[in-house]
């Protein structure tokens, strides 16, 4: 009898607390609470939802996603949103979400505070999306590797071709990482798109593994699984803050950049809180805490100390990356599936 | 009229005049007007939403027995109440959306139309009620001999298979005939499923990739037969020889079924990768190079024989320990030799269990995520393959759909191959009669193949175990071995801040909601399997075949394809739940059910029927039967379910990776998102974390249910029902 009664209070148990659930569903507190998609690195995501808990006593209910599962996921809840804010990860999909009108317009008091990249990526998107870091992309090598197998530094793009990369070179799967992505326009953007697939498709030979995070080649490399890494040079920093025997190289050719960004949610049940985080992530208190979760991107804030770790983005050869081109959806989908055709496929 | 069918129609009422029939905004504050009366269907339908008023015939109509009790034809009242009540509220919850009509055709009504939110306590409690009152007229009608307890229990599970198995699953196979913007085009199936991607054979003839549909073929093929004979050397080396170390053996079978699945992989690539331990051994004392070999096929293989052997041996255990030793006898006595016997005896009265490990193996290769994820390199098999083609950047969800359905094909023809092999041959070897002969040692050459494929495999597990340990403790495996804290203090530290506890850690959110979960859906999966199990062996009633093929259904599913479903199923009204913890309850109670109706159906028919009829002669109503009699009796598949239900709710990884939010994130999903990111030593902690709130878990199961108490002198030698049970 003991059994009945303990299996049935446990499964009467159960259901009210199922059926419970189900109300949390609804009726979650309203005050005090912000949903937000994280895209950028745990630490940080971590560190920026308990610094604003701690500044304002709003309980921050934070996922961490890669840009493009948020993105996906912000895309499939759309008929009824269950995020507030979109904060972190690289720009292409908060641009895509932007004329998609998935995200809302916003004019934050701390505008006047940006820089001029973070203020021309809020103008293109409607006012949708504002920059908060800026990150150049690159490549690193492990030095140990290099040096026991005679490789000698590479500078340049090109310079990954070479035969003793054979092999030895990790990337990310562009279909599902913004990172690799933005190597795909960047190398379209600097060698033209018929020479630029040229140029894939012989790294393709060279290319170990395509990984389905951004930021993989970057550990991958510090821990010796991989010679070069393609990657952002701040992930690629991150490292060798780390002690790991790795160097950044900025390409030779130029390179491109991502901006990561932040958008409202449309339809934002914590729309209040939402517009507070926002003006907050944008403070120079804000910004800072980056350096501290060991991320060296590049402040949008301009009185945001830069990080002495950073790539400084003076030093390196930016181009001039058409965002407003190459962050649509058609062209987006048309450079992937190419790729997936001509590139991915090819026998090594 | 019986007590309980006048209840469930006042509930009917209640449901429809008190509660609140739509579901809550998130951020309203519902005031207790909101929950009573103010929010309810009627003062909606009076207010303007015309379409709930019809409802109110139903409930009518329920109330004609209640006013005439002496009327002849009272069931007919309530199955016509029960089955029009129902039908309104799906008609108006599939017809009328959030955003308005949802079929294009009802636009001419006008445009956008009316709408409505995802249905709420009233509706639910009054579609229950409609049900249930459905059932009583059935059952009142003299259907199951005008036992309203068995109708009622049949309908409720019919009904939550139908909306939580096959509507699911519907909505994403009908979206793999559909093109990006959702309308209806043949034409792209086909051409998504002729894909070459899928079907390329071209790595037979060049070196180029195969489809990515034969290599998830070739990789479960692969994997059921490597995890069925290591779990046959397993198992005979368990129960006929005299191996010393048995008892480890088991604790070794069980540890793989506790432990995330990714975390196998993680430990293969701290060994074996190119800067893994065994690697930087095997380059400094014998020069062999480096490698990234076990990127790849090899690696994933070795991953998933490591993860799903111990399956196999739970199965093939209890079959090896059944085979009756008379007949290895009587084939002795006909002078037999040892391996003859081997051969023609046992091994041919192993062909259930070996089929079902093979089973059992084959599809948990499927439908594995976290292995390929981790270490498939450029080796791509269709669980991850349909994962992406979701969130990647190309948004492809009818392309995730088609390969769903050739995913759901292969295990579906798995099923049928199985059960075309076994054919209607007899393996019956227990039997009430007295069967006292000693299991025959195993032949020579059969004891030596175990002891050589079990044992370096057996001391490999360790190693690989040990690896977890070992990485758990140190900063950062493969490259400084300075032990540390550091990983479980990310991750579990806990800071005392002005207003209390502060869990600052950061995998406390999704540890907490990951127990609650696994906590909430054990005993529903329990109940509910059970209850299933009982219907199936006790009664009799027509359709019972496709019953059963119903609930094995959510089974034979892959978990990739159970998350994408739900989330296309359930993001929008009528049924309105992603983003709470309810569909991640519910999504784990409806793909661990089969095993609990398994090992109750496996309990059930040891159970002599005579006691339930004895119960039944003596007056008591058939619940009254089940719960004083069957459930008692019923204990070691009681834990049976509930173990496995919660264990695979902490470790499934592959459904609730989409299922996740903020507020309810899972442990496996954390965990595959650290290992994504290369942070392995914390995925490991978290993970070294996990094993042991499992173990705690099945202990305090094991405390709570108690064992089941015979009237016997000796207990037979029979093992207990594992945790895994075999499927049919």
């Amino acid at each position: 009898m003991k059994l009945k009664k303990t299996f049935a209070a446990a499964t009467m148990l159960a259901g009210t607390m199922t059926a419970l659930s189900f109300m949390s569903a609804g009726a979650a507190q309203a005050q005090g609470e912000l949903v937000m998609y994280c895209g950028v690195q745990e630490e940080w995501c971590r560190a920026m939802t308990t610094a604003f808990e701690r500044e304002t006593g709003i309980k921050v209910s934070m996922t961490r996603k890669s840009a493009g599962e948020v993105y996906a996921q912000v895309k499939a809840e759309a008929a009824n949103p269950r995020a507030d804010i979109w904060w972190g990860g690289t720009g292409d999909p908060h641009m895509q979400a932007a004329e998609e009108g998935l995200t809302v317009e916003y004019k934050s008091p701390k505008m006047s505070e940006l820089q001029d990249w973070a203020v021309r990526q809020w103008e293109q998107s409607k006012q949708r999306t504002v920059g908060i870091y800026s990150g150049a992309l690159g490549f690193g090598y492990n030095t140990d590797l290099a040096k026991s197998n005679n490789i000698a530094e590479p500078k340049c793009w090109a310079d990954l071709l070479k035969a003793e990369f054979k092999d030895e070179v990790q990337v990310a799967d562009p279909n599902s990482s913004g990172t690799a992505y933005t190597l795909l326009a960047t190398i379209v953007q600097i060698m033209g798109e018929d020479k630029g697939f040229e140029y894939l498709k012989a790294l393709h030979k060279n290319v170990n593994q395509y990984t389905k995070s951004g930021a993989a080649p970057a550990k991958a490399m510090a821990l010796g699984e991989t010679t070069a890494g393609i990657a952002f040079m701040h992930d690629i920093v991150t490292m060798v803050v780390d002690k790991a025997p790795v160097k950044v190289v900025a390409p030779c050719e130029g390179t491109g950049y991502e901006i990561g960004s932040m958008s409202i949610i449309k339809g934002a049940k914590n729309m209040d809180n939402a517009k507070k985080f926002y003006d907050w992530a944008l403070t120079a208190d804000a910004q800072k805490l980056g350096a501290d979760a060991k991320s060296y991107q590049v402040p949008s804030n301009k009185s945001t100390p830069i990080p002495p770790q950073s790539p400084k983005l003076s030093d390196i050869k930016l181009i001039n990356f058409d965002f407003a081109k190459y962050g649509s959806s058609a062209e987006r989908r048309r450079l992937l599936s190419k790729w997936d055709n001509e590139v991915k496929n090819l026998p090594k | 009229m019986s007590r309980a069918t006048l209840g469930w129609i006042v509930l009917s009422w209640v449901g429809f005049a008190l509660l609140p029939w739509y579901g809550f905004e998130r951020s309203a504050t519902p005031t207790i007007a909101d929950y009573f009366i103010s929010g309810s269907a009627l003062v909606h339908g009076l207010r303007g939403a015309w379409w709930l008023l019809p409802i109110l015939l139903p409930l009518g109509m329920a109330l004609v027995p209640v006013v005439w009790p002496s009327s002849q034809d009272r069931g007919s009242w309530l199955v016509a109440s029960g089955a029009v009540g129902l039908a309104l509220i799906v008609l108006q919850g599939f017809t009328i959306g959030l955003n308005g009509w949802t079929m294009d055709v009802l636009k001419v009504f006008g445009d956008p139309g009316p709408h409505q939110a995802g249905m709420g306590y009233g509706a639910a409690l009054t579609s229950a009620s409609f049900l249930i009152i459905l059932c009583h007229g059935l059952a009142a009608r003299g259907w199951c001999r005008g036992d309203a307890f068995v109708t009622s229990s049949i309908g409720v599970v019919i009904a939550l298979i139908i909306v939580f198995v096959f509507f699911p699953v519907s909505t994403i196979l009908a979206s793999a005939f559909a093109d990006n913007s959702g309308n209806f085009a043949p034409s792209e199936f086909v051409t998504k499923f002729t894909d070459k991607s899928i079907w390329g054979l071209d790595c037979l003839t060049s070196d180029l990739r195969c489809g990515v549909a034969w290599n998830t073929l070739f990789l479960g093929l692969l994997v059921a037969f490597g995890t069925t004979a290591l779990g046959l050397a397993f198992a005979l080396i368990a129960t006929r020889t005299e191996f010393r170390y048995k008892k480890l053996l088991r604790v070794m079978s069980v540890l793989p079924i506790i432990t995330p699945p990714f975390v196998i992989g993680l430990a293969l690539i701290l060994l074996f990768g190119r800067s893994g331990a065994l690697s930087s051994v095997l380059w400094e004392w014998f020069g062999i190079p480096r490698s990234r070999w076990i990127y790849g096929l090899p690696g994933v293989f070795i991953a998933q024989l490591l993860a799903f052997t111990p399956i196999a041996f739970l199965v093939l255990i209890g079959v090896v320990q059944g085979i009756s030793p008379t007949l290895e006898e009587a084939s002795q006595t006909l002078r037999a030799k040892s391996w003859t016997t081997f051969w023609t005896v046992t091994l041919p009265l192993m062909r259930p269990g070996l089929a079902n490990a093979f089973l059992l193996g084959f599809v948990e290769s499927l439908a594995d995520f976290g292995n390929p994820l981790v270490l498939a390199g450029n080796y791509e098999v269709l669980s991850t393959k349909i994962f992406f083609a979701v969130v990647g950047a190309q948004q492809d969800q009818g392309r995730a759909a088609v390969l769903s359905i050739i995913l759901l094909a292969f295990t579906l023809g798995a099923f049928w191959l199985q059960h075309a092999w076994l054919g209607k041959k007899v393996y019956t070897t227990v039997t009430g009669k007295g069967d006292s002969g000693i299991p025959l040692p195993l032949p020579r050459r059969v004891a030596l193949a175990s002891y050589l494929t079990a044992i370096p495999w057996a001391i490999f597990t360790v190693a690989v175990y040990a690896i977890i340990v070992v990485g758990a403790f140190v900063r950062s495996m493969g490259r400084d071995y300075t032990p540390t804290f550091e990983h479980f203090v990310t991750a579990f530290r806990v800071e005392h801040a002005d207003w209390g506890l502060y869990f600052s850690g950061s995998a406390w959110n999704s540890f907490f909601a990951t127990v609650k979960v696994a906590a909430l859906s054990a005993p529903l999966t329990a109940a509910i399997g059970l209850l299933t199990a009982y219907l199936l062996t006790r009664q009799r009633f027509s359709g019972q075949r496709s019953f059963e093929f119903g609930t094995l259904l959510s089974f034979a599913i892959p978990g990739t394809v159970v998350g994408v479903s739900y989330i296309l199923a359930f993001n929008v009204p009528p049924i309105e739940i992603t983003g709470t913890g309810f569909i991640l309850v519910m999504c784990f109670v409806f793909r661990n059910m089969p095993v609990g109706v398994r090992s109750g159906i496996a309990t059930l028919s040891q159970i002599d029927k005579s006691l339930d009829e004895a119960s039944l002669t003596l007056g008591a109503r058939s619940s009254t039967t089940m719960r004083r009699v069957v459930l008692p009796l019923l204990r070691p598949a009681i834990v049976a379910s509930l173990v496995y239900s919660f264990v695979r709710a902490m470790t499934a990884v592959s459904a609730v990776i989409f299922l996740v939010t903020a507020e309810y994130n899972m442990a496996t999903t954390y965990i595959v998102g650290r290992v994504e990111a290369g942070e392995f030593g914390l995925a490991i902690a978290y993970s070294t974390a996990l094993i042991i709130v499992m173990l705690l878990a099945i202990v305090a199961i094991q405390l709570m249910v108690g064992e089941r108490r015979l009237g016997r002198r000796s207990a037979s030698a029979a093992p207990s029902p594992v945790a895994v049970q075999a499927v049919p």
